[in-house]
């Protein structure tokens, strides 16, 4: 990749702390503020959610906050509005994470060069896999932009597959159902990592379900960081317009956490 | 182009969680569809449980009332349970018992679906949970209680319009949490192949009874098969097996609400644009930005932004027509079969007994149409009453 994601692991001990917000939560000023106080407290990548009406991989949290965003006006214009406010000041790897249906229905190649333009490095949508990819990737790779892949703990003789065409960083669903936050993580994240490392050197990163540094730390031993949402996004959801020193805090607690690893 | 395709529409869009779950139920149906001992099977289930076949009944005092084609009528009402629902969770129910399951889920809109699969866990001893709006469960309240009698566990769900998509979107959640001892019966003609495919074969018996029938009765094919259409099933069912047969018309009935020039419909293809959602590329009820709509009926059962990808399909090749049907209407048709024939329809299928009420006259005396009466009324008598303006309980 010649766009920013190659930056995203390029740190101490090569393992990077990725941060998930929803756009418009509670509002675009707001999430600007967030985003630039992330990347002060030391998030490598931040995964600007655009909201959707049905995030069927989301967990109450995000689901809430993908309710209050759409309910604040916030569109896929906005979102993009909001990456060209942060790239007034700020050269932090930023990826989207939506669903299939609001980029379909933007048009691929118009949301794909929006991207392009104004510096979004990487698309995660959860609700495409594998079979599905080509009428994206297309698009994507014209401008520059990389689609994640993304593989669970069902994914078994996929892993393979799906590992030797990632690009950017692969997304690793480290438990069973939807993002939130879990007491535990049980999965055999070991396993699915080494199958990983023999088919590809994209490195992967471990998400959903990761809340405290201790977490954070295991899971970027594990592999090549940590991608944490729900947790910041209940911070958005307790403090709103308010919650710039928390986030900051906590992401900041997060990084170190990860630099352990 | 992916797999479950029906021209541009359907595919798999669902999370990577889910697509090895998927790809082994593909492959079980393949195996067992062709398999002589799960087709005696489900042909006894059918038969000796559900009450199948239904009958073909023709509709004599309707037929002269309207003045145009003989009418009959495909009483999926009669099956167990009330509704067409039964004929495809039968298969599928007895499909997730030979792949090892013990416990299912689903969604359900008018209940009609929940209670057919609850009904069907009960029989083969599966532990079983429904997803229903909360809304629905309001103004479905009975067969919230017919599921728990049955043994089931309701989830009321509170998550956006709190009605069947939202159903479907819960309960797609709780099958990517747990998926190795659970089968998600779908109940419609959507989501992710291979599931339009299958509930559509399953509910093919409709349209293979009733061509047998008219044929027997008539000695020709009808002029038009008329079904109503949600997401679709009793629809593909009913035109499945005229497909092929070119002469004879499709007429699917949308819900069209208060109207399709008002905001308040669920009229997919009259109103919708294409879209893909519940793993499915296919037309929606959306906004300019891909944003599913709320939508609305008076039917629970066909109250969906979306519809399944093979009607999508049969509407862009022009061999079926879709065609939007209000409340009102529907309403005074649920009011005109109880009094013309003695038959309570379901709201739903009501939806369709409108629409033969507007084309019957279009039609000579010597031909016929076959409407898909798919689920008894019972369950609504309490809604119409309010609608109506009559205060009574269920």
């Amino acid at each position: 990749m010649t766009n920013k994601l190659s930056k995203v692991f390029d740190t101490p001990n090569k393992k990077a702390f990725i941060a998930f917000l929803t756009a418009g939560d509670p509002d675009a000023d707001s999430t600007v503020k967030f985003i630039l106080e992330m990347e002060k407290a030391g998030a490598d990548l931040v995964e600007i959610g655009i909201p959707f009406s049905d995030p069927t991989a989301e967990g109450v949290v995000i689901q809430e906050a993908n309710i209050r965003a759409l309910g604040n006006g916030m569109t896929t214009d906005g979102a993009f509005d909001i990456v060209r406010r942060v790239r007034e000041t700020s050269q932090i790897p930023l990826a989207f994470m939506t669903y299939v249906n609001p980029v379909f229905h933007y048009g691929y190649d118009r949301f794909f060069q929006k991207c392009e333009e104004l510096g979004v490095d990487a698309i995660i949508i959860p609700d495409l896999p594998y079979e599905e990819k080509a009428e994206v990737e297309g698009p994507a790779k014209a401008h520059n932009v990389a689609l994640i892949s993304m593989i669970a703990p069902t994914s078994e003789s996929r892993i393979r597959t799906i590992a030797s065409e990632a690009e950017g960083f692969i997304y690793v669903v480290s438990s069973m159902g939807v993002t939130g936050v879990r007491s535990e993580i049980r999965t055999d994240l070991g396993s699915i990592v080494e199958h990983i490392r023999k088919a590809t050197d994209v490195p992967c990163a471990i998400g959903f379900g990761i809340s405290t540094p201790k977490q954070a730390k295991d899971m970027a031993a594990l592999s090549d960081g940590a991608i944490v949402g729900s947790a910041i996004v209940r911070l958005i959801a307790e403090h709103g317009a308010d919650a710039a020193p928390y986030i900051s805090r906590y992401v900041s607690s997060m990084k170190a956490a990860v630099l352990e690893a | 182009m992916s797999k479950g395709r029906y021209g541009i529409h359907g595919g798999q869009y669902i999370s990577e969680t889910l697509m090895n779950e998927l790809i082994r139920l593909e492959e079980a149906y393949e195996h067992y569809k062709n398999d002589p001992e799960f087709n005696a099977e489900l042909s006894k289930l059918l038969n000796e449980y559900a009450g199948r076949p239904s009958l073909l009944y023709y509709a004599e005092k309707m037929t002269k009332d309207l003045g145009g084609a003989k009418i009959y009528l495909k009483r999926e009402d009669l099956n167990h349970t009330g509704s067409h629902k039964i004929n495809n969770v039968l298969g599928q129910v007895l499909l997730a018992k030979k792949m090892g399951k013990t416990r299912v889920i689903a969604e359900t809109g008018a209940g009609q679906h929940g209670v057919a699969t609850a009904t069907a866990a009960a029989l083969f001893g599966m532990e079983c949970e429904i997803f229903m709006g909360k809304e629905d469960t309001d103004r479905q309240a009975l067969n919230v209680y017919r599921m728990e009698l049955l043994g089931a566990k309701v989830h009321p769900v509170t998550t956006g319009t709190m009605t069947l998509k939202d159903a479907v979107n819960d309960t797609m959640r709780e099958w990517s949490n747990r998926v190795s001892d659970t089968h998600y019966v779908l109940g419609s003609v959507m989501g992710p192949h291979p599931f339009p495919m299958i509930v559509r074969d399953f509910q093919s018996v409709i349209s293979r009874e009733a061509k047998q029938q008219i044929l027997e009765a008539e000695g020709k094919l009808p002029a038009a098969v008329v079904a109503c259409v949600g997401g679709g099933s009793n629809a593909m069912g009913a035109f499945y097996n005229f497909i092929e047969d070119k002469e004879v018309e499709l007429i699917g009935c949308e819900a069209a609400g208060k109207g399709v020039d008002t905001e308040l419909h669920a009229a997919t293809i009259a109103k919708g644009s294409l879209g893909i959602f519940h793993g499915m590329q296919s037309y929606f009820c959306q906004d300019e930005y891909g944003q599913i709509a709320p939508v609305y009926s008076i039917s629970a059962g066909l109250d969906y932004p979306g519809i399944g990808p093979e009607h999508a399909y049969l509407h862009d090749i022009g061999r079926a027509q879709y065609v939007p049907v209000t409340d009102e209407e529907a309403v005074e048709a649920f009011e005109y079969l109880s009094r013309t024939e003695g038959i309570i329809p379901a709201i739903e299928s009501a939806h369709a007994i409108a629409q033969v009420r507007k084309i019957a006259k279009n039609y000579r005396k010597d031909q016929s149409i076959i409407v898909c009466v798919s689920g008894r009324g019972d369950k609504d008598v309490a809604a119409i009453a309010r609608y109506r303006g009559v205060d009574i309980h269920d």
